[in-house]
């Protein structure tokens, strides 16, 4: 009789450790960040880059229409790769788009804009990057998009691409 | 000379008092950023990493501190931004309640195995 309970713990033992790692040994390990959020947008003060003006996000976002918050920094590489889609989502009259200069030499970040063009109505700096971190942002490029309720909808954690372009498109309609 | 005395010991007394706030503010931001864990660096808390999202944190931090914010009103303002995974500590709910209680679960069998085997308790 305790032989039997035994093994049928054994045998319980064995089916449950299968299965734990059956199940664990297909996931990934690497933390996959939540990127429709439906979160509140925080409140922050910043500068602006051209006229250095502080400015406060609450009244920034106050008009009822749909924002696209986007981080970038002239040093970061994929923010090169996406400005092209930001020049294009600029000729749209339904969205604004306000940029948030990440942790950047100002001249360097001017030079940015002079040469490739400026897609925002408004361009903030971030120096030491705190804002970033009160945005939940994780570093450049970032994109957020902001509802008239101040709601972040959707998180664009890297560069923008055709995907992420046709999402905000219909996210316009 | 006595005034003399009593402003130096002033000054003293004023200047210790500052060391000791700042030395009590590294120490709480070191302990804080220790159960952070850096989200672009996985395996490295916000501690011991260097990348610019650790460092933006770390300043972060050091802001609530100075605003006043206690350690667990830092922590659920982190979560609130980055989710639970930004701490060490996984709180106890419907995921994380077989990690709560797995060792106490093992740790009451075992107890009562090693009752019903050992000899010690017979006596």
């Amino acid at each position: 009789m305790k032989k039997k309970t035994f093994l049928i713990f054994i045998i319980i033992f064995v089916l449950f450790c299968f299965f734990v790692f059956f199940k664990s040994l297909n996931k990934s390990n690497i933390y996959v960040p939540n990127t429709t959020s439906g979160k509140q947008l925080s409140s922050f003060s910043a500068k602006t880059l051209f006229n250095n003006e502080k400015i406060n996000s609450d009244l920034l976002f106050s008009e009822n229409k749909i924002y696209l918050l986007n981080i970038w920094a002239s040093w970061c590489v994929p923010c090169r790769a996406e400005h092209d889609m930001l020049m294009q989502l600029s000729n749209n009259p339904s969205i604004e788009i306000i940029g948030l200069n990440y942790k950047d030499d100002f001249i360097n970040a001017k030079k940015f804009i002079n040469k490739l063009g400026n897609p925002y109505s408004r361009i903030l700096t971030d120096k030491d990057g705190t804002i970033s971190i009160a945005l939940g942002a994780y570093g450049v490029p970032e994109t957020l998009i902001i509802d008239k309720n101040k709601i972040i909808l959707k998180k664009y954690i890297g560069p923008l691409n055709n995907q992420s372009l046709k999402e905000i498109m219909f996210l316009l309609k | 000379m006595n005034y003399l005395k009593i402003i130096i010991l002033t000054i003293f007394c004023f200047f210790s008092f500052i060391v000791n706030a700042q030395n009590t503010n590294t120490e709480l931001i070191n302990k804080i950023s220790k159960n952070i864990r850096c989200l672009i660096c996985q395996g490295q808390s916000v501690y011991d990493s260097q990348s610019d999202f650790a460092i933006s944190m770390k300043l972060v931090i050091k802001k609530k501190i100075e605003e006043g914010s206690t350690e667990s009103q830092i922590y659920e303002y982190l979560k609130n931004q980055y989710g639970e995974w930004i701490t060490y500590d996984p709180e106890f709910n419907k995921n994380t309640f077989f990690l709560w209680l797995l060792p106490i679960f093992i740790f009451i069998v075992g107890g009562w195995l090693i009752f019903k085997k050992t000899k010690f308790f017979k006596l």
